[in-house]
């Protein structure tokens, strides 16, 4: 794993977080939140929440209008934050408070590539830095059409965070782990995010191979359709470095009758799903 | 002037390939097989076969006379896509695509639709082809272009009504790409315009250029020698009858090449579909290029009373010709669609469609700023037979409005 804490500006806090699980024996808990659902100000107490029961890493979605990799759950939460005003401008500020409050936990910005073109790539990145994130996920920019972005980010020592598919070729695997920085996101299902009744069996021969291809050069955590504690143990037991959960936080949210009856659902889920994260 | 555009699936700076990583495989596959079957004789063959014998190509280049004395300037022609099979240009494109998955050995095709012609289009292609037909329509279009959807249905095709966003074009091309990327390993994604990532845009601009090669020679055997149109005038939504009947004149730089896009309320409204004339370069739906959107990044909520053109972003190639000023990309209000809807109607016995009469409109402006002797070639993408009820309603809610251009 490449070590970036270089001098204080840059960020290896990634990096610590999955050499310190390592020692630990446990797996990455990864969550991912849409910012701004159902309010900017409860996100930050939903997040709050995440991180004090347990979860590694925060991903804030920074919804976007039309988001074609997302299933209906992510996108009707995005289609109501947006309702709601939700400005990217607003999930940036929301990620400096976190920051203030949480100064070692990663977290990375998820959304599609219009949001920073439209602000204009440069200017979002630098503001993204300044509020303390530590990368981005953009799953339309494909490496392929990523030099801008990552000459951008790698000087502002921002993680580029690439979505690997089940079915890529080990020539575009290879050329996405040279890309990459911070972990590689494996997607562990044909389709959108949204939760899976059961794991497909080609996911967990995926991890078993992406992972032997990567040689430890990079943490792999995977991610869409996972939201049993049963598919936590079988994805932990297949060797990945870390979990991404977002389509079931986001069920939680929507299902909670109130502000603290969803924030209590949050703590019970990932202190039962940490169980499975013990490799 | 060299014209070789894409490079490396780019116009300049626009077009790309700007999708999920699960999509690069059908992609790449696609971009092999398109390139093969590009040069290979015996599927141009088949091609042809099914554009003449079946869908009765070519159409004809009508001179307008009628409405060459009613605008009172240059001579206008009418390339006839609206007597197309299917009733539009889409035709062209859905069986080139369509023979092409076949050979792909893909059975099942998915494809979006904004105004219904391109989901008539992939179904009766599917229909003669024995492929496996889904169609994505926003629920508002379903509403405003029944027709169409009834034609679908008959035709075999399953049509899924897209509930999501602003329940048109846009969002029907979200949930087909959902789709694809879920069942990617068996489907065939047709694109109906020049949009999307690379390869798409030219291989429909491709599909459809048959448009423009006939006009060139349709030119010619009317006026002898090299002769060339001054002015060519088409419609753009996504563009692909204009990109179509462009393509084969781009290095005619004297051919003078005019895009008219929907205007809807007006441009100083946020009512319409001008993303050319309104928008700014951006990412979306695989391609980078001009988009309606806000200062966030958020595509924005588009308008015209043709579902055909709307749509917020627009073919990359397009973009391009823009920035370099080979095309002018010009806009017509709902209104004035309507009134040109009428006219043509009126003078010629030709009912266009919505998408078409903005053209027409664009046409006739152009005419009565030119001499007459010049002439002018405008392409009517399709037949109006799906829009009068839209025509209709409009003209019971606005009853001022006289047939006049």
């Amino acid at each position: 794993m490449k070590n970036l804490n270089i001098d204080g500006l840059k960020s290896s806090r990634i990096h610590d977080t999955f050499v310190d699980l390592k020692k630990q024996k446990t797996c990455a808990l990864i969550c991912y939140v849409v910012a701004g659902y159902p309010t900017i100000q409860m996100s930050e107490k939903i997040i709050t929440t995440l991180i004090e029961s347990g979860v590694d890493i925060i991903e804030i979605g920074i919804p976007f209008s039309d988001p074609i990799a997302d299933g209906p759950v992510i996108q009707s939460a995005s289609y109501q934050s947006l309702t709601n005003g939700t400005t990217p401008e607003m999930c940036i500020k929301l990620c400096s408070r976190l920051r203030k409050k949480f100064p070692k936990t990663p977290i990375l910005f998820m959304t599609y590539a219009n949001i920073l073109y439209g602000t204009g790539i440069k200017k979002f990145l630098t503001i993204s830095k300044k509020s303390g994130a530590d990368g981005f996920i953009l799953p339309d920019i494909p490496v392929d059409e990523s030099a801008d972005y990552i000459k951008l980010a790698s000087d502002l020592d921002l993680s580029t965070i690439f979505l690997v598919s089940p079915n890529i070729s080990n020539d575009r695997l290879s050329s996405i782990i040279s890309k990459t920085t911070g972990f590689i996101y494996l997607v562990s299902v044909f389709g959108t995010t949204g939760e899976r009744k059961q794991l497909e069996e080609y996911t967990i021969k995926k991890i078993k191979e992406v992972k032997k291809y990567v040689r430890g050069r990079l943490p792999v955590s995977v991610g869409f359709g996972i939201g049993t504690l049963e598919q936590v143990r079988t994805i932990v037991a297949a060797g990945a470095d870390g979990i991404i959960i977002g389509s079931k936080i986001i069920k939680i949210i929507k299902d909670g009758k109130n502000q603290k009856e969803i924030l209590i659902n949050l703590e019970g889920f990932i202190k039962h799903i940490k169980i499975g994260c013990k490799i | 002037m060299d014209y070789i555009y894409p490079v490396n699936g780019k116009y300049g700076e626009y077009g790309g390939k700007f999708i999920p990583e699960t999509l690069f495989p059908a992609i790449e596959e696609l971009e092999i097989s398109y390139n093969k079957y590009k040069k290979n004789k015996e599927f141009q063959k088949e091609l042809f076969y099914y554009l003449t014998q079946y869908a009765g190509r070519p159409t004809p280049l009508y001179f307008a006379k009628n409405l060459t004395d009613f605008a009172g300037g240059a001579q206008i022609f009418i390339k006839r896509e609206d007597l197309l099979h299917g009733g539009a240009h889409k035709t062209n494109n859905t069986l080139g695509q369509g023979l092409l998955a076949k050979k792909m050995g893909k059975k099942r095709i998915i494809a979006e639709t904004g105004a219904g012609q391109h989901g008539v289009g992939t179904a009766l292609a599917c229909a003669v082809l024995g492929l496996d037909c889904e169609i994505y329509m926003g629920a508002k279009d379903t509403q405003r272009q029944k027709l169409n959807v009834f034609r679908m249905n008959i035709l075999g095709a399953r049509v899924h009504k897209v509930d999501s966003g602003t329940q048109t074009l846009k969002d029907a091309v979200n949930e087909a790409i959902r789709d694809w990327i879920s069942n990617v390993q068996t489907t065939y994604f047709l694109f109906g315009s020049v949009v999307g990532p690379h390869p798409y845009p030219m291989m429909v601009r491709d599909f459809q250029s048959v448009i423009g090669r006939e006009i060139k020679d349709q030119m010619k055997k009317k006026f002898g020698g090299n002769f060339l149109p001054d002015a060519i005038v088409a419609c753009v939504g996504g563009g692909s009858n204009a990109m179509g009947s462009f393509y084969p004149f781009i290095e005619d730089s004297h051919v003078s090449l005019y895009g008219v896009e929907a205007g809807g309320l007006g441009l100083k409204t946020t009512k319409h579909c001008s993303t050319l004339t309104g928008g700014k370069p951006g990412i979306f739906h695989g391609m980078k290029t001009y988009l309606l959107q806000d200062e966030n990044g958020q595509i924005s909520e588009t308008h015209s009373i043709s579902a055909g053109l709307d749509y917020p972003g627009v073919g990359p190639e397009h973009s391009f010709l823009k920035d370099i000023k080979r095309a002018n990309y010009v806009n017509c209000t709902d209104k004035e669609a309507i009134q040109s809807f009428l006219t043509l109607s009126k003078y010629e016995g030709i009912i266009p469609a919505l998408e078409s009469a903005h053209a027409i409109h664009y046409a006739i402006k152009l005419a009565r700023r030119m001499k007459k002797s010049e002439k002018i070639v405008v392409t009517l993408s399709g037949r109006g037979d799906k829009d009068v009820e839209t025509v209709q309603n409009y003209l019971d809610r606005n009853k001022t409005d006289s047939i006049k251009n």
